[in-house]
């Protein structure tokens, strides 16, 4: 869902500027603007958002899975950046499959992403390909299932 | 594991655990510590031990039902968790909240902000020994939680904040009962800094240690007065004001060193800055004026309105068992807590209970840096090094 707003952020415009198919869709809500990022774009997509004297998105504050189970794509990560410079924050969202959830690490960019992408898998299970230790955070190691889905029942089952 | 010389030939080294049950990881954290003899190589730290779901239990509340919920996630600051839920809620739904309930919502979190960075201090130093410390902020903070109790009714878990303003209209006489809390503080605060700010022990035990730099704290996603003591000015009141904290005359205290001393010293001028911004919101809350917005749909009517007039009493019924559905979408709200960026993602699909809801909270993220902070010291700075991450496991685990 395209908005003019939206369009016309000088963000959205350098990402398109830098490679067009960086932004597959892009919203407007709130004052908050949402890239949809392809998935396997997610890592160059990130550096340059980094690394752009201009932009300088070096703090990732937030990486937050949302199950739209039986919807397909089923997950959708949000990434939510925030430049010190700009003052400005930024949402990259990838949309993932419910067969096959994974997507590209993300810790080379943002370190702070080892402990995110360690919840999501923990409670969505999403699978993060280069991630350093990925293991349960929250459960216990030894537990079956990931209780954040939404085919989990919230009462859990023992 | 990596091998250790010793003198008596090629050794592995000491794995020493740390917790869950420890009086000094400040709740049910465990660190798992590699030591070569008092050195620490490796930290781990696990966590898990205090998590209750607490984001999929608000999957199944409508977002009213969720505010409870969301004071025991920083128990030591609950009205900052209450505020963060509100103004994300209020957001996703595009609500103006009156002038009056946003300064009285400052007053109450910057009381809250002192009161958390209270426990704080006492427990940072009596980690490290300074015992009296301790009894002298617990005995201020008892002030402040009578405070919040004669407004709320509650002295900790307050869900006094409600989406679009407050529950009650706060009670007569509490802005006296404020003003002699703080009128006390600075001189408790003096008090504080005379014991420790110039005490060897203390400076032994807290200047170098758990340095981190401006660049990795960004890089690990630091926020609050562990990325503000390294340099780096970024505190959410100023650069993405909310309710009303523009209106407010204070100064971001920041430092240079990046050690737990800066940091020391960053809180305890926070706190006093937290005290300017109070005296500010007591003189700007007219004493007459709405508590809460109004929209007939989302926020209940007053007891009056809802025994006497039969619309009050269908929105009564129709907000408490059905609750409204704000617009689909999704919003990140940011706060400055006490320990940091404490961020709230709602996604709504247009049902009166929330799609999803993520807490970012500030502890998760600081305590990442643990073994950054402490890998290459002694295990008696371990201790300084958790104490001065401030965490709350509530806050870690969800």
């Amino acid at each position: 869902m395209e908005s003019q707003e939206a369009g016309k952020n000088p963000v959205v415009q350098k990402l398109r500027d830098w490679n067009p198919q960086a932004v597959a869709e892009v919203t407007d809500f709130r004052g908050e603007t949402t890239i949809v990022v392809p998935r396997q774009l997610l890592v160059r997509v990130s550096e340059y958002l980094v690394d752009e004297p201009s932009l300088r998105f070096s703090f990732l504050s937030d990486l937050t899975p949302v199950d739209r189970f039986p919807m397909e794509p089923r997950f959708e990560l949000n990434y939510h950046l925030l430049s010190l410079n700009r003052k400005e924050r930024l949402r990259l969202q990838v949309k993932l499959s419910g067969a096959d959830p994974s997507v590209a690490s993300v810790t080379p960019v943002w370190p702070t992403a080892n402990w995110h992408e360690r919840e999501a898998f923990d409670l969505f299970g999403i699978r993060f390909e280069g991630h350093p230790d990925l293991t349960r955070i929250l459960m216990p190691d030894d537990w079956e299932g990931h209780p954040l889905r939404k085919d989990y029942p919230v009462e859990g089952y023992r | 594991m990596t091998t250790i010389e010793t003198a008596a030939g090629p050794a592995e080294p000491m794995v020493l655990n740390m917790g869950p049950q420890h009086p000094s990881t400040h709740g049910v954290l465990r660190v798992i510590l590699e030591l070569d003899g008092e050195t620490i190589l490796k930290a781990r730290p696990v966590i898990g031990y205090l998590h209750t779901g607490i984001e999929k239990s608000c999957e199944d509340k409508t977002y009213s039902q969720c505010i409870t919920l969301t004071d025991r996630i920083d128990y030591l600051a609950p009205l900052s968790n209450n505020l963060a839920f509100c103004l994300a809620a209020e957001k996703l739904i595009g609500i103006e909240i009156p002038k009056r309930a946003q300064y009285i919502r400052v007053l109450l979190t910057e009381l809250t902000r002192v009161a958390s960075h209270l426990v704080w201090l006492g427990t940072h130093a009596i980690d490290l020994g300074a015992m009296s410390v301790f009894l002298y902020c617990f005995r201020e903070r008892e002030e402040i939680l009578k405070v919040l109790e004669y407004v709320s009714g509650q002295r900790m878990m307050t869900s006094y904040f409600r989406i679009g303003g407050l529950a009650l209209e706060p009670p007569p006489g509490w802005l006296e009962k404020v003003g002699r809390v703080i009128d006390l503080m600075p001189g408790h605060i003096d008090q504080y800094e005379e014991l420790l700010t110039e005490n060897r022990i203390w400076i032994g035990r807290t200047k170098g240690v758990g340095y981190i730099s401006a660049e990795d704290a960004i890089a690990m996603g630091i926020s609050g007065p562990l990325l503000r003591a390294s340099g780096v000015p970024y505190d959410i009141r100023k650069v993405f004001p909310y309710s009303s904290y523009d209106e407010f005359d204070f100064e971001i205290k920041t430092a240079t060193e990046g050690d737990s001393y800066a940091r020391y010293t960053v809180r305890v001028a926070e706190m006093r800055e937290s005290l300017k911004i109070i005296r500010q919101a007591m003189g700007k809350i007219p004493s007459e004026g709405p508590f809460r917005a109004d929209l007939p749909g989302i926020i209940p009517p007053s007891r009056e309105e809802m025994k006497t007039s039969i619309e009050g009493l269908i929105y009564h019924f129709k907000i408490f068992t059905e609750g409204f559905a704000p617009p689909p979408g999704q919003v990140y709200q940011a706060i400055e807590s006490p320990r940091g960026e404490l961020g709230v993602f709602m996604a709504s699909d247009g049902s009166p209970k929330p799609y999803r809801v993520k807490f970012r909270t500030p502890s998760f993220v600081n305590l990442q840096a643990l073994p950054k902070l402490c890998e290459g010291r002694l295990i008696a700075d371990a201790v300084t090094c958790i104490g001065t991450t401030d965490i709350v496991l509530g806050e870690v685990d969800r």
